[in-house]
């Protein structure tokens, strides 16, 4: 200990020019976290918060009291959710690169996490989405197309040219809408769990945030009430190591897991292999288990790797090494999926290679179809005068005004 | 009828919505077993249960953060915020999210929340404990504003608020909660039972949002206020022997312009007066939008009287609240000139 004090900056283990190093991590072997029933106390599992569930293991097996028992078939179901997300995530950003829309922001590398949460939630189970969560709008039913279109603000956007691209919502999937500010998700997700117990109903809520945004008010308010009213929610932390340009010690992470914000408030809290889709699944679906049965919250830390950019609007070789994600540890989702598949004798390099092919034509058939709606270009163009509508649920005298202002000023 | 002061009438209120809607519930800071540090929501939990009047964590954010939640998910929540000087924490969930959250949505999501929270001075309360920041949240799109100047507006406004789709934030002026101050504090108190409007009904009734009253009718010149001030203002008035148009904005998001620009091109005068600042203040929206309606109609300039762009001073309290004098003050300049 020094002599004196000091003010610490925290610093990530590589910047670029330097050589990966994820010794930080705290990494437990497949198959040895044990499964404690879904009513056990808080005070019994502590060390959840910072183990690491995991079931696949290097030799591509599933292991231990975690693994779901997922047959294969449900398997390579998953496996093309999570390789369309993939494959719509490059779509949509070359599309960005080549100016035809104004942004976009990929899930690379973390594709597992809503595909796996996707599919141990009911669908009466409500989602509040991060935005980086597009793999769960899929899973859930939203059509490649209209997520295109959102994104193309065009004719057939969902928001009607009101929100910038990726802040989708789907209603009838019982996904709630993205917003740009961070965190601001988690206390609505609690707010709606504790309604859902107030009237009596057993679905539970999620939500989604990243390990920078645990930072934000809003993260403690959530964790806060979840905790006081026992609220039936599974509160996702993404450790994906970085918020832009900044890892997540400057969340707070250096010392102790994020898994471990919920213990001091008694809300279990479960460190889960993020890349592992039979981990997050099992995790998922124990605490799904534990609200519906009055156990109330749990928070889980997905230990993960941001694969890509922040969004279409930064450059990671500008603040960390560029083979970082190839050094991670825990690799790439998609990669241990199918591996595990292959392993179990129930896939294969060129079924995976017709299954891609497959899906970019899809993506592709689904990118001219949202275009013909309209681009950011080419007609057809939205009613700029549909701009003053749901302001308020009816329209007031003064905003009438102003879309009449509005059509004379502009045509 | 019954004789009810304005946390009564509140509280009416709030009991008759929760009979006919099984979906409200109100949640803040002490509102539960205690009912509330103004009483106004006295009595409701043992009448409807803990389910539905929830006391809450001090965490305004996440009192408003998890209101929006439950709205989204079938409820009307009110949500009390304690203080006004206290929702600043809740500002971001109110601005980002529940302000915006129909139109980012096209209607898919909305979520019918109702902030109830008291505002104003003239209670020895500080900085803290005075402030009336109505300015800044009607500068929110998205935002339903009110402040109730009596018992009787602000039972019928409070329903309406809550069966309102659209958010609600609902100011009320604490140092009217018990009678129709006139901004003379060396005067004794003044009750309820002494003014019209603290006759109530004691069922269902509404007042309907978006609608301004003219409190007292005349011809010399309008004064457009809300609040505590519209009785200052009567009384500042009357001091100066003026035939005073006053008109209660009640609403003033969205705003009836038409009762305000009607009194103004009737009188040709106007004065604005709301206890909050001056700068950026209500008042200018309001003085902006009369120039624009009246401004061949007005004989003087509009005079604006507000609070002072300092913080609310504990020690020096009647002299930084807009009261009779300074009203009075504004009343003799509207009507000398032009």
């Amino acid at each position: 200990m020094a002599t004196k004090s000091r003010l610490h900056i925290p610093h990530p283990s590589a910047r670029p020019g330097d050589t990966p190093d994820f010794s930080y991590l705290n990494l437990s072997p497949a198959g040895a976290v044990e499964k404690p029933p879904v009513d056990a106390r808080t005070r019994d599992i502590e060390h959840l918060s910072v183990d690491l569930v995991r079931v696949l293991d290097d030799d591509h097996q599933a292991k231990g009291p975690w693994n779901p028992g997922i047959d294969a078939a449900a398997l390579q179901i998953a496996l093309r959710w999570m390789l369309l997300t993939r494959v719509f995530d490059e779509r949509m950003w070359q599309t960005q690169r080549q100016g035809r829309i104004s942004f976009y922001l990929q899930s690379l590398g973390e594709e597992a996490i809503s595909v796996a949460q996707g599919m141990a939630l009911r669908p009466g189970d409500m989602c509040f989405p991060s935005y980086r969560n597009q793999g769960l709008f899929l899973y859930r039913g939203t059509k490649l197309v209209d997520m295109m279109c959102q994104c193309l603000s065009n004719t057939r956007d969902m928001c009607k040219g009101r929100q910038m691209p990726i802040m989708y919502h789907n209603r009838r999937a019982n996904i709630f809408s993205i917003s740009g500010n961070l965190g601001t998700q988690y206390p609505h997700a609690v707010g709606w769990a504790m309604a859902a117990a107030i009237k009596g109903e057993d679905h539970v809520a999620t939500s989604w945030l990243g390990d920078g945004a645990t930072a934000e008010a809003d993260f403690h308010y959530a964790l806060t009430f979840a905790a006081v009213y026992q609220a039936p929610v599974i509160l996702n932390v993404v450790n994906n190591q970085w918020a832009i340009s900044t890892f997540q010690g400057f969340a707070g992470g250096e010392r102790r897991p994020f898994a471990a914000r919920g213990v001091g408030l008694g809300i279990p809290g479960i460190r889960v292999d993020g890349n592992d889709l039979l981990a997050v699944y099992a995790v998922t679906l124990w605490a799904a288990e534990r609200a519906r049965r009055g156990g109330g919250p749990t928070l889980i830390e997905q230990v993960t790797y941001r694969g890509g950019a922040h969004s279409t609007s930064d450059d990671p070789s500008k603040y960390r090494p560029k083979d970082e994600w190839a050094a991670f540890p825990l690799g790439d989702p998609i990669e241990r999926l199918k591996q595990h598949l292959i392993a179990e004798g129930r896939w294969s390099d060129e079924k995976h290679k017709n299954l891609e092919k497959e899906l970019r034509d899809e993506v592709l058939a689904a990118w001219k179809e949202a275009q013909r709606s309209g681009t950011m270009t080419e007609g057809p163009f939205l009613d700029p005068s549909t701009m003053f509508d749901d302001v308020f649920a009816e329209t007031p005298a003064h905003l009438e005004a102003q879309r009449r202002q509005m059509l004379e000023v502009e045509g | 009828m019954a004789q009810m002061n304005m946390i009564e009438a509140i509280r009416s209120g709030l009991d008759v919505t929760m009979e006919r809607h099984s979906n409200v519930v109100v949640l803040g800071e002490d509102v539960g077993y205690f009912g509330g540090v103004f009483r106004c929501t006295d009595g409701l939990q043992r009448k409807y249960g803990e389910h539905r009047v929830i006391d809450a964590p001090i965490a305004e954010g996440g009192i408003i953060g998890t209101a929006i939640g439950m709205g989204v998910n079938g409820l009307r929540p009110v949500a009390e915020i304690q203080f006004a000087d206290y929702i600043y924490p809740g500002f971001d969930q109110v601005v980002s999210e529940l302000a915006r959250l129909r139109y980012r949505t096209c209607g898919d999501y909305f979520s019918p929340v109702t902030i109830r929270t008291p505002c104003g001075g003239g209670i020895r309360g500080g900085q803290t404990h005075s402030q009336s920041p109505e300015g800044i949240f009607t500068h929110v799109t998205g935002i339903t504003t009110v402040m109730p100047s009596n018992p009787y507006d602000a039972k019928g406004l409070l329903i309406s608020a809550i069966e309102s789709d659209d958010p609600v934030v609902f100011f009320e002026p604490k140092r009217i909660y018990n009678g129709p101050f006139d901004g003379d504090p060396d005067k004794p108190a003044v009750p309820w039972t002494t003014h019209p409007k603290g006759e109530v009904p004691e069922g269902y009734y509404t007042v309907p949002l978006g609608s301004a009253e003219v409190v007292e009718a005349g011809q010399d010149l309008t004064i457009i206020t809300y609040g505590t001030l519209v009785h200052v203002a009567q009384a500042a008035a009357r001091l100066v022997g003026v035939d005073a148009e006053i008109v209660d904005v009640r609403t003033l998001v969205p705003l009836d312009v038409t009762t305000l620009a009607d009194s103004v091109r009737k009188t040709g005068r106007c004065l604005i007066a709301h206890e909050a600042t001056r700068f950026s203040g209500f008042g200018a929206e309001l003085a902006a939008t009369i120039q624009e309606e009246c401004f061949y109609h007005l004989e003087a300039p509009i005079e604006r009287v507000a609070g002072w762009d300092t913080p609310y001073p504990h020690a020096f309290e009647w002299q930084y609240f807009p009261g009779q004098k300074r009203i009075a003050a504004g009343i003799r300049k509207a009507m000398e000139a032009g």
